[in-house]
């Protein structure tokens, strides 16, 4: 708790609400102390409210089925972590494996081909510039299911249906409109002198790129990369249409969003809900730390991407 | 910078590094965006490679959908409840946060700990909706087994003999399902708004504290109008996010591609999947997409238009 000072040249409105107030015997209670009281209040209950359910079901991860059925309240008997190697067979272990093979590839390659394009736009004149440009911006102000049922069609014929590459591509092509929107807010503040000093040297325009601008502009790309890795690795309905096995020779590569829910199906029938929620708990786990490594760009880098 | 373009050979470099990107955008978005328009005038099953142009049927018969309307009135809800209370709670609790530890002294300033506050209310906006799914099914659970049953049996609010059936009761579904996105974006707003408050200079707070004014003035004067932007910001992206709901229904409530008990729960985004993917109804599912797509432009318009107020410059 803050300890409050008392300034001496106190403005007298706070003096006179100060007084007003049940006032701790000789100690300089004032405003600020009753509020501070009051918002930890608040803030503190919501705090619990976000960490309460997610403990609780990492708990549930170590309880058998029937003291999860019983009640929420139980605490595990015993602490195996044998739900958890159960989960990872079930097929967590692909799930996860899957999703990390399709963002190896999708999300360097958006920030690559959304740089390159951002970079063009933001910096180089040519007729229908500002109409590509919008075109790229557009993207984002419309629902993803306006596409849906085209796009299927579309990977379909391409035969890309239930493959990697398909869902790199599609992936790649939806973080283009707000990739592209950021980089190049942020290509334009990077200084022409620059430029200009490596035109001189008589560096081409394609090293300049790479050796100079896109170095220089590593802090924006660390944002988009965030927020791009977030929403790849969150996506549920791009993968829930694209990628189902198309006949039963085919192979399931079902992204972890939506191994997830399928594992929900799966144990809803076999009544093995600790194998479910040790696969949320390893979901999650990935997130939590990347999360507090990168909290403060995640935070940054989203408030940024609202706002803009 | 423009004599840079201007030299020759500048052309090919432009477009070599504009093809690759556009082409891709031009596949997979543009042109199914596109498309949807032309199917939408069809009755095209998705399965033959025929179809007929039908006009305006799919949309009449939208009209007529009992379950489509009903999906379009759950959304119409959810658009007025989720950015409102989401905004609110973000609202109070990034005052509290920014503002909740001022002191005689100091003027204004953030209560201990509201870097780890931040922290902590943020962290379901990295989590995806799947496991949001998961957790609030469980959560939500029809018997002792849910935590809120459980909880509510424990403060003998509930018997624990015919616990709440949150989920499969007609009147609760949806307000359950409001609660989840909520507790997901409140959080992801908190940080927003504070970043808004943060670079409202100090000295117009001080000030205000000079003029004598209360916590509740130096909000409601001082702190909202300053925040206008970003409010109304949040409130187009809640609206959209509310239009959407997609992965929660689809997932928690019993159904179909969800929308149950009896349809109770249904948006419109259920019952699009559902027509596409199981009935097989592409050409309807377009009309759906692009009812979508209209009203979300509607809601942006309107937000924007009715939130409307003199930018304030500091």
């Amino acid at each position: 708790m803050t300890t409050v000072i008392k300034a001496p040249g106190e403005p007298a409105a706070e003096r006179s609400r100060g007084s007003g107030r049940p006032g701790g015997g000789g100690r300089a209670r004032s405003d600020g102390m009753v509020l501070n009281v009051f918002s930890h209040g608040f803030l503190a209950v919501w705090a619990i409210l976000i960490v309460l359910p997610l403990v609780w079901l990492a708990l549930g991860s170590f309880k058998t089925d029937s003291e999860i059925g019983a009640s929420a309240l139980s605490r595990p008997t015993n602490w195996h972590f044998d739900a958890f190697a159960r989960a990872w067979d079930k097929g967590i272990g692909g799930y996860f494996g899957h999703t990390l093979i399709v963002l190896a590839f999708s999300v360097p390659l958006t920030m690559l081909l959304g740089s390159m394009a951002a970079y063009v736009l933001a910096r180089y004149p040519f007729p229908g510039n500002r109409i590509i440009y919008y075109f790229f911006v557009s993207g984002a102000m419309f629902p993803v299911f306006l596409a849906l049922v085209p796009l299927f069609f579309m990977v379909k014929r391409l035969d890309l249906l239930n493959t990697y590459q398909g869902l790199i591509l599609v992936y790649i092509a939806y973080s283009m409109p707000f990739t592209v929107f950021f980089m190049h807010s942020f290509f334009r503040t990077l200084p022409t002198a620059v430029h200009e000093a490596a035109v001189i040297d008589g560096a081409s325009d394609t090293r300049i790129f790479f050796q100079v601008m896109l170095p220089m502009a590593r802090p924006g790309l660390i944002s988009v990369g965030i927020f791009n890795v977030l929403g790849q690795w969150n996506q549920y309905i791009l993968p829930s249409v694209l990628m189902q096995p198309q006949s039963g020779s085919d192979p399931e590569r079902y992204m972890l969003t939506q191994g997830l829910i399928q594992l929900q199906y799966q144990m809803g029938y076999q009544t093995d809900l600790p194998v479910l929620f040790a696969g949320v708990t390893i979901a999650m786990i990935p997130m939590l730390v990347v999360y507090l490594s990168f909290q403060r760009q995640i935070q940054a880098g989203l408030t940024s991407a609202t706002l803009k | 910078m423009s004599h840079v373009a201007r030299s020759k050979g500048r052309a090919g470099f432009i477009a070599g590094f504009l093809i690759l990107p556009l082409a891709l955008y031009l596949t997979f978005v543009i042109w199914p965006y596109v498309q949807t328009f032309g199917y939408s005038f069809t009755n095209w099953s998705g399965q033959s490679p025929t179809f007929g142009f039908v006009g305006l049927e799919n949309y009449a018969a939208l009209m007529e959908d009992e379950v489509f309307r009903s999906a379009l009135w759950h959304n119409l809800l959810l658009l007025v409840f989720v950015p409102v209370i989401t905004i609110l709670l973000a609202l109070f609790f990034a005052f509290m946060v920014n503002a909740g530890g001022r002191s005689g002294a100091g003027g204004v300033r953030g209560v201990r700990g509201s870097a780890f506050y931040k922290i902590v209310y943020f962290f379901p906006q990295v989590l995806s909706l799947a496991i949001l799914a998961v957790l609030f099914g469980a959560v939500y659970r029809s018997d002792t087994g849910g935590l809120l049953n459980a909880f509510l049996a424990k403060l003998g609010l509930v018997d624990p003999a015919h616990p709440v059936e949150w989920l499969n009761q007609p009147d609760l579904v949806l307000w359950c399902l409001l609660l989840v996105v909520v507790w997901h974006g409140v959080g992801f707003y908190l940080v927003l708004f504070s970043a808004a408050m943060q670079s409202v200079p100090k000295d117009i707070y001080e000030a205000a504290l000079l003029d004598g004014a209360g916590r509740g003035q130096t909000f409601l004067r001082v702190t909202l109008p300053l925040l206008w932007d970003s409010v109304q910001t949040s409130a187009v992206y809640l609206g959209i996010a509310a239009m959407d709901m997609f992965v929660l229904v689809s997932t928690m409530t019993s159904g179909q591609f969800g929308g149950g008990p009896d349809h109770h729960s249904e948006v419109m985004a259920t019952v699009l999947m559902r027509n596409f993917l199981y009935f097989g109804k592409s050409g309807y599912a377009c009309a759906m997409g692009v009812v979508m797509l209209l009203l979300t432009m509607i809601l942006s318009v309107v937000t924007l238009r009715a939130t409307r107020r003199e930018r304030i410059e500091f």
